[in-house]
């Protein structure tokens, strides 16, 4: 049967062209791939080949024609024996295989599902018995027991093996389960980083340590590209049970390349989820949880924290699970939020306003993806006021983010605008005196407090 | 039309010859019916054709066994059908329809199959390279001896993450085939344009890792590197590296006009150095097959890819839900 030659798109947003030549003619022999004429587009002059192979049995459309909309017939190909005439009679009508029409709205475009989480229970039973432990131990003790637990888990990471860690939270490790599992890597971030996602594509479950999350923006596109976008881009078929671990944020006097918080870029991210903890007890109920997640998770940690101290429960195996804010003390005048070392000033703003009169709730977000709204909804439908606190920058924070929701849900429950008290939007500094003044502080939590309420 | 010179009659059977003739075919006819449906715009966005480069991901594959993985830029389609995944389910991604491999929600460039160890699929040039060293780092760890082909360009050869694996890969002998398919061309800018020195398979040198080049238009001499490269990593000599010279017919992806070469460097290629034509003049000259066997295999060949572009089209659109499924396991 003759076949249509159409008119063809030749890039993305073409909807027409100029059919600027002809390469063959009425009657020449056609094979699959030769060239047969040039078409101009929106950017430039294409070459048009053909697919299928026969005769030129009619030329439709003149050589200098302009605005031949795609998918227009444009030639008639003949198979051996066909006659020109009949196959023009019987070709078929313009072909109506276009692409399905991309504005057709939907009726009601699908909402996305809402993540329900309960903020009930307590994170252990009562009457547990507890120990003193600092956020170090309590991460080196998690990822211990999930090794222990599971032979596909490794930790690899800059001086993670023999030095026991930059920051010593590895201390121990390489004795207990050797090179093979604990691994030294060289310096060369984005390579390493693109070998544990891979090896997590190969059903292992990497624990990459990033010596500080400043040198993880050398991998960021492994982690943000090949770790959260594969389960979504494979249909689901494999994705990265992988955690990304290290220091986050300021330490002390390192400046500005070693001083960054980066829990609001990789909340951002769908795909991904984002842990930041406080205390030793979430540290490792978080990171327990996070190396048995099937989905990449990046666990930001706090150098000025590694060496603080917290009661840990004592029990055989115990998690945090993602997305459960912790109400680190209740109070009925404002609501505090904060996460990871932004949770230092907040309880100490706390104390001061106790002494005050002024009665605050202090909740922890814990995990920053997926976030616990309901915890801080319901609080601020309480206290009417909310106060977040962070040391990243100001500009997309996530305190602009709970702003925009505690808008959104509980707009009439508010009687006084969210305060976003953040780091400065400023490169960290070096002098001491500036840096103190780049970093957010109890003392500017506490006037946030006293405006809300208007103290 | 094509005037080769067949050095000597290689010793190979017709079975295997007949098996590589149609696994290329498949592949260039499959590509032109991708660019045909491009054309009618059923496939939108970036598409990035094969044709041309047949003879290399065919030659390696013909050395692999169960369990060996293989992983991949965005110019992927011929090594998804190289390695067995179904023409169907190529063709109904391409379209973004339900009945792709992922969905519809993956496209050209990212498309996967666990089944057939096919690891994707990647957009970022270079990104595949350490993923596919980490693949390779997942089997030694488990201790069997599989090996994985992490391919690449000429123009991904000037990465820098390349260098971090092949280091990391030296290192941790890694069971892992760097396979650079040089085309000449990093999208427009030519090889001599964009890198000091022309021979990529010496790259690895520093790292010790060795390395030779191979001709990729000759699927014998392409499937006699790849069975000497694995033969390297499956015996814990850690990684290979092969520069397979290639040549691709069409632009870089299909809004590329491809004004950096003349018209007569890819049809002295296409005449002189074809692939496909070259094994047919191997089967047609050492009487392993005659024109008929050939135009009944182009003929199947044709009716599979015919077939594809029909499910691509019958498939339906993936469900408005599709959205939010895939986010998290």
């Amino acid at each position: 049967m003759a076949t249509e030659i159409l008119m063809p798109a030749l890039s993305p947003t073409m909807e027409e062209g100029t059919l600027a030549k002809w390469l063959v003619n009425e009657g020449d022999e056609v094979t699959s791939g030769m060239i047969i004429a040039e078409i101009e587009t929106d950017k430039a002059t294409m070459e048009f080949e053909a697919v299928d192979e026969g005769t030129m049995g009619k030329i439709l459309i003149a050589e200098g024609t302009e605005g031949v909309k795609v998918n227009t017939a444009i030639a008639i190909l003949l198979e051996e024996g066909e006659d020109a005439s009949a196959a023009v009679a019987s070709a078929p009508a313009p072909a109506a295989e276009t692409a399905p029409a991309q504005a057709a709205t939907p009726t009601s475009v699908p909402a996305a599902p809402v993540e329900v989480i309960s903020n009930a229970s307590p994170d252990w039973p009562e009457g547990t018995e507890m120990k003193t432990q600092t956020v170090r131990e309590a991460l080196r003790d998690a990822m211990a027991e999930e090794m222990r637990a599971n032979e596909n888990v490794f930790l690899m990471g800059e001086e993670v093996a023999e030095y026991n860690g930059a920051y010593k939270v590895s201390q121990g490790l390489l004795d207990e389960f050797g090179a093979k599992r604990v691994i030294d890597t060289p310096i060369t971030e984005h390579g390493f980083t693109g070998i544990g996602v891979g090896a997590a594509f190969g059903g292992l479950s990497p624990i990459v340590e990033f010596m500080t999350f400043n040198f993880a923006m050398q991998a960021i596109d492994q982690i943000i590209n090949s770790a959260a976008k594969t389960l979504y881009m494979s249909g689901g078929q494999m994705g990265a049970p992988i955690v990304f671990r290290g220091a986050n944020g300021a330490a002390a006097r390192v400046g500005a390349q070693h001083s960054q918080d980066y829990a609001a870029w990789y909340a951002q991210v769908p795909g991904l989820k984002v842990a930041m903890p406080y205390s030793a007890s979430d540290a490792k109920g978080l990171l327990k949880s996070a190396i048995r997640d099937p989905n990449p998770v990046i666990f930001l940690e706090n150098e000025i924290l590694y060496g603080r101290q917290f009661d840990v429960p004592v029990m055989d195996d115990f998690t945090i699970p993602f997305g459960k804010a912790r109400i680190w003390r209740e109070g009925s005048d404002v609501t505090i939020v904060s996460f990871g070392i932004g949770m230092q000033y907040a309880l100490e703003a706390a104390d001061t306003l106790a002494e005050e009169g002024i009665s605050a709730e202090v909740i922890d977000l814990r995990t920053l993806r997926p976030i616990d709204y309901d915890t801080v909804l319901a609080s601020v439908m309480k206290t009417n006021r909310c106060v977040t606190v962070e040391e990243g920058f100001p500009v997309a924070s996530i305190g602009n983010h709970l702003s925009a929701t505690i808008m959104e849900k509980a707009f009439d429950y508010l009687d006084a605008p969210v305060i976003n008290c953040t780091g400065k939007d400023v490169p960290m500094p070096y002098a001491a005196n500036l840096e103190k003044l780049a970093l957010v502080t109890t003392d500017e939590v506490i006037a946030a407090v006293k405006q809300v309420t208007y103290r | 039309m094509a005037t080769r010179k067949t050095a000597k009659k290689p010793n190979v059977s017709a079975e295997e010859l007949l098996g590589y003739y149609r696994d290329m075919l498949l592949i260039r006819r499959f590509e032109e019916k991708a660019g045909q449906l491009y054309g009618m715009g059923l496939i939108g966005g970036f598409c990035h054709l094969y044709i041309g480069q047949e003879a290399v991901v065919v030659g390696l594959e013909a050395a692999t066994k169960e369990g060996d993985k293989r992983i991949t830029s965005y110019r992927d389609h011929g090594h998804m059908l190289a390695c067995g995944m179904d023409p169907n389910g190529v063709m109904a991604e391409l379209t973004g329809r339900e009945g792709g491999y992922s969905k519809g929600k993956g496209g050209s460039m990212h498309m996967f199959s666990k089944e057939k160890h096919f690891y994707g699929g990647h957009g970022i040039v270079g990104a595949q390279v350490p993923l596919g060293a980490g693949l390779a780092f997942s089997d030694k760890y488990k201790g069997n001896d599989n090996v994985t082909f992490a391919y690449f360009g000429d123009g991904a050869a000037n990465q820098g993450q390349v260098y971090e694996t092949f280091n990391m890969a030296a290192i941790w002998e890694l069971p892992v085939i760097f396979v650079i398919e040089n085309n000449q061309y990093a999208m427009g800018t030519a090889q001599k344009r964009s890198t000091s020195t022309p021979d990529l398979y010496t790259r690895g040198e520093a790292f010790g890792i060795p390395g030779e080049t191979v001709d990729g238009m000759d699927v014998l001499a392409v499937k006699a590197a790849s069975e000497k490269a694995v033969a390297h990593c499956r015996a814990g000599k850690g990684p290979y590296i092969l520069e397979v010279k290639t040549y691709r017919y069409r632009g870089h992806s299909m809004s590329d006009p491809a004004k950096y070469r003349t018209r007569e460097e890819v049809q002295k290629m296409r005449d002189e150095r074809d692939a496909i034509e070259h094994v047919r003049d191997l089967l047609l000259t050492g009487k392993h097959a005659t024109e008929d066997d050939l135009k009944a295999i182009d003929k199947e060949i044709k009716a599979v890819v015919n077939e594809s572009a029909e499910f691509s089209k019958a498939s339906p659109e993936p469900a408005l839900d599709e959205l939010w499924t895939d986010i998290y396991a």
